[in-house]
């Protein structure tokens, strides 16, 4: 192979795998530093670790890596922290990466930083854009304040960031695409200070957020437990995934999981119903594309009417419960509801 | 003696941050003057702390990097039960990011001495990366584990710990001294006591700056960052809205009409 020179070092990617199967926002990833990569004028290097990944690294080059560091042994079949940042943190300091990307997995947020602080560099969380700005640095984009705001990492390399499922689309596979594939000899006797001894993965409960066609999603608003467990009823009847702000987390309405946003999920769904939250860009930036967006909010100058295609000021308590008996009702009647009521506009 | 390190963190009060906002044409940030609070997930930590004081008859300190009015949450962890309280307060510290923090709070620990176990959250109500913990970690070059919602076994040398993970959790061994960042599932927080505030009014806080630390200026704070905020825009939304008004029943029955049109309520 001819060895080219690069004015950059290469885009990175820390792809993770879970029973041996990339997960979706690796391949997201892996389609934004192509983007990124072209711009620079640099290839895509992807870092998997894992056991039995031979197909997997093959669609990872489908997906737009130049080239995959491929580490394929049992010892790394599940994350382990002390192996995985050693193995990441030597190969970075030997090839000097421009910028690397990892998930908003719980894996992701737990390794960046790892390998961050041992490279001393910095590391920008639960980024909604990256891209290069003139001088080729990369403005990490983070909705704060009500607002956008872009960091940079202009003096370290390389420039960290994680960034959530959902961000980015995935790319299109291109089977035709070459690659080169080098295996990595990992080393045996990393000391290990921490050990994963099992996984436990449980079916979580419900219509899941991520790929759920109708969302209901509940805030602060709901005032105490029986106003959110109204909100959750309004879920059930609607067959939608149970959304939440953070607030609702902090009260321990909920889970974490369940929550939408920046520092939580990206959703898409059709049909998005907002019941007593107030719009905060934290929280919108996480629904990208639903077709219809609804409000229900008590205050009429709640910035979230703003963002939204229908609007109803009301308390959610009171409205809620009345919604659901006339969907009920609506249901019962063969859809035959007020159809004399219609909108005459 | 297990000795134990809380990290606790000074922030805005989250029920009240929706103030802080940036000025859409000067685009400055707009700070309304709020109160400075515990960081919720730190109450965990404070908490996982006092029941393994209980257990172990540990000795335990609070630590947390801040402007003066922070000393007001080592206050209160004092009065929660911690045996000493530190703050690291500095002009030179103020602007950083998770790094410098995770730097000069590393410091801190060295210079309160050899900490078995050292607890933070999950992450801070504002600054919210969850950075802090593994970058304090690798600093001290110990193990960490994040997002801890139990543990299982707390004897020895060897913890075995319950971690949250997508969808599920991990169960770890992780080998003292250790780094442990905490969900708000590992317990309920107990509430400050009368008996508690008193006694804090004897606990002394330690107040140490870069000189005490001895780290150099550009090693933190906004020059010992290498992270920098270079940019802040305001974002419009987009979407004409509709408002459906009426009686209780008739907005109801208006969505409903609304929703059926659009194809969202076929029957379950
Ligand atoms: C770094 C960082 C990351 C963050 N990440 C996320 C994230 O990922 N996801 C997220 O959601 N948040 C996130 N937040 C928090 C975010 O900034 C907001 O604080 C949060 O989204 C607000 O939630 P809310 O709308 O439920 O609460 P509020 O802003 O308090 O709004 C409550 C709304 O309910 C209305 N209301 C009150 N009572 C009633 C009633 N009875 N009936 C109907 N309406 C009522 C009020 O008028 C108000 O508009 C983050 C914050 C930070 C600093
Ligand atoms: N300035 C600080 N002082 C003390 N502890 C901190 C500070 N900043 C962050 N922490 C700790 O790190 C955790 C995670 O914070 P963050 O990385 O900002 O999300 C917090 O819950 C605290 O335990």
């Amino acid at each position: 192979m001819k060895t080219v020179e690069y004015r950059h070092g290469p885009v990175w990617v820390i792809a993770e795998q879970i029973e041996g199967r990339v997960r979706a926002v690796s391949f997201q990833l892996i389609g934004h530093a192509r983007k990124l990569a072209d711009g620079l004028g640099t290839p895509v290097e992807v870092i998997l670790l894992g056991e039995s990944l031979d197909q997997q690294a093959q669609q990872v080059i489908a997906s737009g890596a130049d080239r995959v560091y491929l580490g394929d042994d049992p010892e790394l079949a599940v994350y382990q922290p002390d192996v995985y940042t050693e193995i990441i943190v030597k190969l970075a300091q030997e090839r000097r990466p421009e910028i690397m990307l990892l998930g908003s997995t719980f894996m992701g947020r737990e390794l960046a930083p790892l390998v961050a602080a041992r490279l001393r560099t910095g590391l920008t969380a639960h980024c909604i854009d990256l891209v290069l700005n003139e001088n080729k640095i990369l403005e990490q984009k983070v909705p704060a304040y009500g607002g956008l705001i872009s960091i940079t990492c202009p003096q370290k390399r390389p420039q960290m960031a994680t960034v959530a499922k959902g961000v980015f689309p995935r790319p299109e596979l291109d089977t035709g695409r070459m690659g080169e594939v080098v295996l990595l000899k990992v080393q045996k006797n990393i000391p290990r200070r921490i050990e994963t001894i099992e996984i436990v993965r449980e079916e979580p409960e419900g219509v899941p957020l991520e790929s759920a066609a109708i969302i209901v999603a509940g805030g602060a608003g709901a005032s105490d437990l029986e106003g959110w467990h109204t909100i959750a009823g309004l879920a059930q009847v609607m067959n939608a995934a149970l959304g939440s702000t953070r607030p609702a987390v902090d009260e321990g309405w909920t889970e974490l999981e369940t929550m939408i946003g920046q520092s939580g999920k990206m959703v898409s769904p059709d049909l998005y119903i907002g019941v007593g939250l107030s719009g905060e860009l934290q929280h919108m930036v996480g629904i990208v594309g639903a077709k219809v967006m609804v409000a229900i909010n008590s205050d009429a100058k709640s910035p979230v009417f703003e963002q939204v295609d229908y609007g109803i000021v009301d308390d959610c308590r009171r409205f809620i419960p009345v919604l659901i008996e006339k969907i009920g009702e609506y249901r019962s009647e063969g859809r035959e509801l007020n159809h004399g009521n219609q909108d005459e506009r | 003696m297990l000795r134990i390190v809380v990290c606790v963190k000074a922030v805005p009060d989250p029920k009240e941050a929706g103030r802080i906002r940036i000025d859409p044409v000067s685009r400055a940030l707009v700070r309304a003057d709020l109160p400075l609070v515990l960081n919720p997930l730190d109450k965990n930590a404070m908490e996982a702390a006092l029941e393994l004081k209980e257990q172990f008859d540990a000795h335990l300190s609070v630590l947390s990097m801040g402007p003066p009015p922070a000393e007001s949450v080592v206050t209160e962890c004092l009065a929660l039960g911690a045996d000493q309280g530190y703050l690291l307060s500095d002009r030179a510290l103020a602007g950083a990011d998770a790094y410098a923090t995770a730097y000069t709070l590393a410091k801190g620990i060295e210079k309160i001495g050899p900490a078995d176990l050292v607890l933070c959250g999950r992450a801070s109500s504002d600054g919210s990366t969850e950075w802090v913990g593994p970058e304090l970690a690798t600093l001290l070059d110990i193990p960490i584990v994040t997002m801890v919602k139990e543990i299982v076994e707390c004897t020895g040398e060897w913890w075995k710990v319950k971690a949250s993970l997508d969808n599920g959790y991990r169960v770890v061994r992780v080998k003292l001294p250790a780094v442990l960042t905490v969900t708000r599932e590992l317990n309920i927080p107990r509430t400050l006591s009368f008996s508690g505030i008193i006694q804090a009014r004897r606990k002394q806080i330690t107040q140490w700056g870069i000189d005490d630390l001895d780290v150099p200026e550009e090693a933190v704070g906004l020059k010992g960052s290498p992270t920098i905020v270079s940019e802040m825009t305001t974002r419009e939304s987009k979407r004409d809205v509709e408002m459906i008004s009426g009686t209780r029943e008739e907005m109801a029955e208006r969505l409903i009409q609304e929703l059926a049109d659009a194809g969202f309520l076929s029957s379950s």
